[in-house]
This record gives structure tokens, sequence and C-alpha cells, in this order.
């Protein structure tokens, strides 16, 4: 439990920094590399990385949204469609987040017990 | 099959990144867009602002910007140059988007952006000369340095703002259609100006015109499509001397006479004129049938209030978001304006000074001409290689033959019957000009001598400048470069002819009042003279004939004026047109054996007041039944094969009621003879169904019985419901962005001409005896949806209310309804 509660938190503060300059996908390589270095079961590897980058994504996009008074979000749940739910707008954005990361995370997982073999 | 473990995964983190990260058909790159670092949150700016200070590198002196409660921005600069470095600086800021998205449709580049979809548009936009013809009004433009300058310091600004920006920056429409901005060069300033021309100076029907009378004869054509009509309401009031000689006495101009070779009553238009071909046309340019309309007026102080003249504009345009104006106070030594500016292009359209107002409405001149021309003239032509860089697929090349009259649109290439017919296009658009120059002049013009000074090299697209001044005097002006026409150049030319047009109207010939003894000048798209002017030009069958006479009809009666009146005018729902044709359909219809439900509907009619104001219903009953019975009665001019145009609402209703014998009021589809009193009563027969199948279809919640079309129909479905006005995102069926149901009143040929797309794009009254001025316009500063000022505008618009502007005179003024300020220094 430990194990990957402290993966979720590298992983997510490790992307915030990069995602500053870097493009949206180095969630995937930093979530591969964290899972890589750091030894647990994929299923494991995968939830730390969905958790990390799920929240990171949503809570980050929530409080940009509300600084607007979800004006732009609201428009954009209507776009999706979401009949202009922005929690759902909000959830959706981390949950494609953490499945980038997760299934990276558990790539890195697989690489390290393939290739320790 | 250890790997495996590992292959799976990883295929799936590849597959998933690959995907998110690309467009898929309409669909953004999800992963890219939905990021909350570099995707849409991103645009989701905070509600807070403050005042700040910027450097930047291009500026020549400090500067301020004021940017008031409705986010307009007051531009206090030292220079012109820096007034337009950062008119250009701001503006990228608030609407970049629309800048470039409206210079890659006219430049014919949509393919780069969204692909194989964008190709039709784009070889239109190629092949019609729109990019050349920039070109050859930019090579015009660097030779005269002083516009070069200015029109260089605002590609400047823009060019600064945008290498300002990083990826999580870019407008949402970039990171939703996947592009990027580039730089803006000043061609795009003169390919904007082209676009305007697009949209406005692309009236004539000479193929449509041909076809009709090759197919009809010339005294049909006459009769369907006249020059001048009996309630002409010209902008020049009738019986107006011409004097050309007292203000140009140096040159004998050669008048040209009225064309009375084209003998009527003959089939083919080459037995009047060997110049004149027999033959069909399939392929035309798409046109509008009706002008949707623009207005402007202006009074003088002998029927106001005040004392001092009050001057009006309402252009009326497609309705957009972001809107295609953007408002704006530009100050430097050298001058203070006021009003609104076009995204893209350096200074105020239309506007106002402490010294002169002016706006503008559409000439609607003929300045095109079609030449078929043969085999051995195409071989001879210069070819232009045209290349479509497409996204996500091969690039398309294509050649475009300029003969001497202009470019062949229309060959075995292009066109929706590719046909052996090839048609050249010459056109004013092509001609070299600089229009920047005339709006520079008027923007630090002082009087009428500025005004007109200021007007004289204006080429394109045509317009109608109305002018008033706080000395006291008010002019209108109908000014462009106009061929000297015949009417033969109502028709598609054949190519032993040399060009069609060699010669133009003296721009002091076009037509202009100063101070008429009526006490105001106004124009709505109508006729700028009756017949006497002593130039020709073609009649065109879209010159309006309701507006102008309505506005002329308010303006005649009223005195005392003040802006309050103005602003109630700019709203009349009056609608004259159905004033005239109710009574003629009524007489015609025959009462009997009627429903209870089709009697109310005559009743409805019987009593309705003419104004088509948004809780009427009797206005949706005249929509119906008028759309029913033109389409029964022009069926003649619907095929798709053969493009013909339908004449216009005045003619029509004229027709109907003065001509029982028609032909063309014979449906063609149907076996029996139909009479006009036949097509009349088969279209009110059919106004029940055709409004329930709109409601059926259309409404977002479809009405499945009788009954809840009956409710319906009896409670919300009113005018302003029936017309759902949508003010729509210029990326098409993005609702979301869009203005939707705007509940309001007017219709065509009514002052306010808001039709279910089309309206006033912009509302301004300027009051010289207050110095105050009042504007609107359906939309909202900032192009980003995410803002609170981005449609703020549309409601307001709706009810016919305004914004009062604050005419700075310095920053100070004000600290009263200040949003906040940006100071920009020089970076050293």
């Amino acid at each position: 439990m430990r194990n990957f509660l402290i993966s979720a938190l590298v992983i997510a503060i490790i992307s915030a920094l990069l995602q500053l300059f870097l493009p949206w996908w180095i969630i995937a390589v930093v979530a591969f590399g964290v899972a890589y270095l750091h030894q647990q079961s994929m299923l494991s590897a995968f939830a730390g990385a969905f958790i990390g980058i799920f929240l990171l994504w949503a809570l980050y996009a929530f409080a940009i949204s509300s600084a607007n008074e979800h004006l732009l979000a609201k428009k954009i749940a209507e776009l999706f469609p979401l009949k202009g739910n922005v929690f759902a707008l909000a959830a959706i954005t981390g949950v494609i987040g953490g499945l980038v990361a997760g299934f990276a995370a558990m790539s890195g997982a697989a690489a390290r017990q393939v290739l320790s073999k | 099959m250890k790997y495996f473990k590992l292959l799976l995964p990883l295929s799936i983190t590849v597959a998933l990144v690959f995907i998110l990260n690309h467009k898929q058909g309409k669909i953004p790159p999800i992963g890219k867009f939905i990021n909350p670092f570099t995707g849409f949150w991103q645009n989701a700016e905070p509600m807070k602002w403050n005042d700040a200070t910027e450097n930047l590198c291009r500026l020549q002196q400090e500067a301020t910007v004021v940017f008031d409660d409705r986010l307009v921005p007051h531009v206090f600069a030292k220079t012109d140059e820096d007034m337009y470095y950062l008119q250009g600086y701001i503006t990228a800021k608030y609407r970049l988007f629309q800048m470039e998205i409206s210079t890659y449709v006219a430049g014919g580049r949509l393919t780069e952006i969204v692909g194989e979809a964008g190709l039709e548009s784009d070889r239109l936009m190629r092949r019609t000369g729109m990019v050349y013809g920039a070109e050859k009004a930019q090579e015009f433009i660097e030779q005269d340095t002083a516009s070069s300058k200015l029109i260089n310091a605002y590609c400047k600004g823009v060019n600064d703002y945008i290498s300002s920006l990083s990826a999580k920056d870019y407008p949402i429409e970039y990171k939703l259609l996947d592009f990027k901005p580039e730089e803006w060069k000043p061609i795009k300033v003169a390919l904007l100006l082209k676009y305007m021309a697009n949209m406005l100076s692309i009236f004539e029907y000479d193929i449509e015109n041909t076809n009709f009378t090759n197919k009809y004869g010339m005294e049909a054509f006459h009769k369907l499509y006249p020059d001048f009509i009996k309630d002409e309401d010209p902008i020049v009031p009738k019986g107006t001397e011409w004097n050309f000689k007292t203000q140009n006495s140096k040159s004998e101009v050669s008048l040209v006479p009225r064309p009375s070779s084209l003998a009527p009553h003959h089939l083919s238009l080459a037995t009047h004129n060997p110049q004149l071909t027999t033959n069909l046309y399939p392929n035309a340019l798409p046109k509008p049938d009706e002008i949707t309309g623009s207005n402007n007026w202006a009074v003088s102080g002998t029927k106001t209030k005040s004392g001092k003249p009050i001057l009006c504009n309402d252009p009326h345009l497609r309705l957009t978001l972001p809107s295609i104006w953007y408002e704006m106070q530009l100050v430097s030594p050298n001058m203070n304006v006021y009003g609104a500016t076009l995204p893209g292009s350096p200074a105020v359209i239309i506007g106002f000074n402490d010294s002169i107002a002016w706006g503008v409405t559409n000439a609607g001149r003929d300045v095109r001409d079609w030449v078929q021309v043969s085999e051995v003239q195409l071989q001879q032509a210069t070819k232009r290689k045209e290349v479509y860089k497409m996204k996500g697929g091969k690039d398309f090349t294509e050649e475009v033959n300029y003969t001497e009259f202009g470019p062949i649109v229309f060959d075995e290439n292009f066109g929706k019957a590719k046909s052996k017919q090839y048609l050249a296009m010459r056109w004013i658009a092509h001609l070299p000009s600089n229009e920047f120059k005339t709006f520079y002049q008027m923007n630090k013009g002082k009087n009428h001598e500025d005004y007109l000074a200021a007007l004289n090299e204006y080429t394109c697209p045509g317009q109608n400048f109305v002018f008033a001044s706080r000395s006291g005097d008010i002019a209108i002006k109908e000014q462009g470069k106009f061929p000297i026409m015949t009417e033969q150049n109502r028709f598609v030319r054949s190519s032993e002819n040399k060009l069609p047009w060699s010669e133009y109207i003296p721009s002091e010939h076009n037509p202009h009042v100063k101070n008429p003894a009526r006490g105001f000048v106004s124009s709505a798209n109508q006729h700028p003279t009756d017949s006497t002017y002593p130039y020709y030009y073609p009649g065109l069958g879209v010159y309006e004939n309701y507006r102008n006479r309505r506005i002329n009809q308010l303006l005649t009666e009223a005195n005392g004026i003040d802006a309050e009146f103005m602003k109630k005018m700019h709203s009349d729902n009056y609608n004259l047109h159905a004033k005239e044709a109710v009574p003629v359909l009524l007489t015609l219809l025959d009462k009997s054996s009627l429903t209870d439900s089709q009697k109310n509907i005559i009743s409805s009619l019987e009593k309705w007041n003419y104004f088509n104001n948004p809780e009427e219903v009797a206005p949706v009953y005249f929509e119906v039944w008028w759309n029913n019975l033109r389409t029964l009665l022009w069926d003649e001019m619907m095929h798709e094969d053969l493009p013909m145009k339908q004449p216009n609402f005045y003619t029509t209703v004229q027709l109907l009621a003065t001509d029982s014998s028609l032909v063309f009021y014979d449906n063609e589809s149907t076996p029996a003879k139909e009479s006009r009193s036949d097509i009349v009563n088969l279209s009110f027969r059919a106004i029940e169904d055709t409004l329930k199948s709109k409601y059926f279809t259309e409404v977002s919640e479809p009405y499945g019985t009788d009954e809840t079309y009956e409710r319906k129909n009896n409670g919300s479905h009113d005018w302003g419901t029936y017309k759902a006005t949508k003010v729509a995102h210029m990326i098409p069926g993005l609702d979301a962005f869009s203005a939707l149901n705007v509940y309001n009143g007017g219709n065509l040929g009514i002052i306010n001409a808001t039709n279910s797309s089309n309206g006033p794009s912009w509302r301004m009254v300027v009051d010289f005896g207050e110095m105050k001025a009042y504007t609107i316009y359906p939309g909202g500063q900032s192009g980003n949806p995410g803002s609170k000022f981005y449609k703020n505008g549309v409601d307001v618009w709706a009810k016919g209310e305004y914004h009062n502007t604050t005419f700075a005179q310095q920053s100070a003024d004000l600290n009263s309804n200040k949003l906040f300020s940006v100071t920009y220094k020089p970076k050293k």
C-alpha cells in the first residue's frame, strides 16, 4: 500500500514539473521510468500511476477552471457532450491521463520483471 | 512468451499516446486537448484583471492601453507607428484565431488545416484570383512608403504577440483544429480586404441573366429584372441635378448613352448583339438571392433637438462569433479616433473622432464581368501554379489560366458541371488598391473636404460612406472604382470581343450629396440614383426597395430628433414588404371551404399591424406563405444545373399585383397549368404543413403529435422563436461556442434586417450635440469562449439596447470605468 502511494506521489510530482515545458505524453515516460525503478506488481504499478495522474490532471484542471467560474469548461462539457457537467469533464480528463500513465507504468513494471529475470 | 507480458501493456500505451496525440477526423487530439497543462483548460482565463507593465522590443516610446469595463482598449501612443503596433498587438491578443482563419479562407489554404474538406472552397478562392488580387494590392501599397510603414508597424505588433506565445497560450480553436499561429505578413492585411471584397463586391448575375434570357427572351428579362423600378427612393434624392462640369471642368466626360441597341422580343442574346452568346451555362458562383442589408443615415442640426448632426450606421453581415468587429479607441498626437476595427487590418473602419463621424453600407454595384474565352485564348493564357497543401494527405496542384480579362474560373476541371465553356472573370477586386490609406485619412479627418479627399482613391468594395461633422455638415457618397458599363455588361460576353470595360467613372462623378434640403442623408443598399444619372449601371435585381423607403419616411416625418429616437429606429421592425404583399395575396385567396385553423391564419394576417416584433405570430404565417409561394412561382429558376436568379421580393409583389397571366405562374412539375390564384391558394393551404414539418424535424425536441404542434403553435411559437436567430461560431457546427435562439424581431426588408443568420453586425449612434456615441454588436470584445466578454453583447443587442462609449481625451478620463491598464515600455 505504501509502495503504491509513493509511486503515485512521485509520478505526480515529476510529471507536474516536466509538463511545464514538455508535451503531455511525458507522463507516460515518467510513469514507465518510476515503475521500472520501483519494484512492484504490474497491477499495483498501474493503480499507482493511474491515481497519481488522475489526481494531478483532474484537480489541476478543476483549480484552473474554478478561477474562470467554469465558463469555458461548461461549454466544453456541452461539446463533448456531457450536458455541461464540469465535474464529469474534470473526471474524464483525469481518467485519460490516468489510463496513459497506468499502462505506461504497467509496461515499466513488466520491463523490470522481464529484463531482470 | 514472457515478453508478452511486456509487449501487451507497452503496445497499449504506445497506441493510446498515438491516438490521443493525433486528430481523429473532426475530433481534436484528445491528449493534447484535454491535459490541463497545455490543453483547453489553460484557456479558462481567471476572472480577475490587474494593472500591468510589459516590455515590448519593437515599441518606440512608452504607451498606455486602458481597458474599460467592457474590455474595449483605449490606446494612448506617442506616434502613429506605435499606435498601430499596439493595435496589432492587442487585436492579436483577443482575436488571433479569427484573423488567421479569415486569411486561410481568403487565401485558399483551408486544406492546410482541415484537409480534403477545405479543397472546394480553397479552389474557388484561388481560381477567382483572391491571392492574385491581394498580391497586386500589396505591390501597390509598397509603393506608398507612408502606408507601408504603418501597415508594417501593425504586423510587427501582431507578430510580437504571436512570438510571445507557447502552445498552452494558443486560442482554443487552434487546439481544437490542431494547428499553430504563423507569421502575420503585410500580404495578409491585403488578403483580408479581399475577403471583404469577396462578400461585398460580388453582385452581378451575368451567367444567371444569360441563362434566363437565352431561355425566356429579352422581354421577360426586362420584366423580371428591371434596371429601375416604380417606387424608387434612391440615395441621391430623386430629381437632384447632375452638375459634373462645375466639379470637374477640365475634362469632358464621355457619357455613355442608355443602351437601346438591345431590342426586346427576340429569343437569343446573340441576335441582339454578336458580342453576347447563345449558350447556357451550368456553372455559376454561389450568390445571395436577396441582399440582407445595411443602413446608414445622418440628420442635420435642423432636425435634431440639439441643433447638431447625429449619424447612425448598422452594417449587416453574417452574424459570427467572434464578431467581425473589434471596438477600439486609438489616440496619437495625430488623431483620436473611436469605432469598429476589422481584426487583422490597421485603423478604424466605422467610427468617429473629435470632428467627424462616418459609416458604411454596401454599394452593391456591378463590378464583375464574365467572358467566355476560346481554346486559343486558353492556350495563350499565363499559367499560375496553385499548390494546395493537404493536412494528412497528398498535396493538390493545379494551374489557373490568367487571360487578359482575368482568371479562367470555370473549365473542364472546375465547376459542378465539368464544361468546356471557359469562363474568365474580370473583377475590380483584382486591381491594385490601397484601402488602408482611405481609412487612415478618414480617422484623422476634420471636415467634409478631408472626408472627400480620403474617399478619392478608395477602390473596392464599393461602399456608401455617410458623413457628419461637428461643425454641422452631413453628406453621403457612393465610393468605389466603378466601371463604365452598358447593358451588355449584364450578360456573359464572347471572346472575340475586347475588354468588357476599360474606363472608370471618375471618383468625383460618383453619386454624392451634401447638406440636402430635406435635412438628412441615408442609404440602405438601394439604387444610388434615379434614372437620370448620366452613367449606366445595371439594376441587378438585388437593390433594396423597402428599408430605404421606411428610413426616409421616418426621417422625413421626424423633428427634434435625439439619440433615443435613433436607437429605436435601428430596431424598427416595420415590414413594408408585408404591408404591400399581404393585401395582394389576401385578395387573390379563395376564402371558401377553409378549415378553422386556416381562418385563424387569415384573421391573424388581417389584424396584423405589419410589425415583425418577436412576440407576433402573423409574421410567421406571412414568412411561410411567402416562401411557399416563391418556391411555386419561381420553380423555373431553381434548376441545379442551370443557374438563374429569382426576381427580388419587390418585383415579385409587383408582378403578382398587376400581371394576371405571367407564364411563370405555371408550376413545371405538375401536369396541370396553374394560374396566379392557383399558386397563391396552394401556397396558403400548405402553410400548416410547412410549419409542422419544420417543427417535427428542426426543433431539438421533436414534437411527435399534432397536439404538441398545436400547443407550440398557440403558445411559444411566435416570430422570435420561429426565426431563432443564431450567432454562430466561425467553425461550422460548434454550437457550444455559438449563441443559439437569440430572441428578437426583424427580417429582410426591415430596418432591423435580422433573419436567422444575418443582421446588424454593429450599431452605432454618434450624437454631436452631446458629443456622445452609443454602440453595440452581437458579440463581445474577447474571442475566447472562456471569457465573460465573449458574447456579453448578444442579449443587449437583441433587446435593441446600447453601450455608452467612453471617448477619452487622456487615460485619466477612464478612471471611473477602468477594468485594468497596461503600460507598454520599449525593451532596451
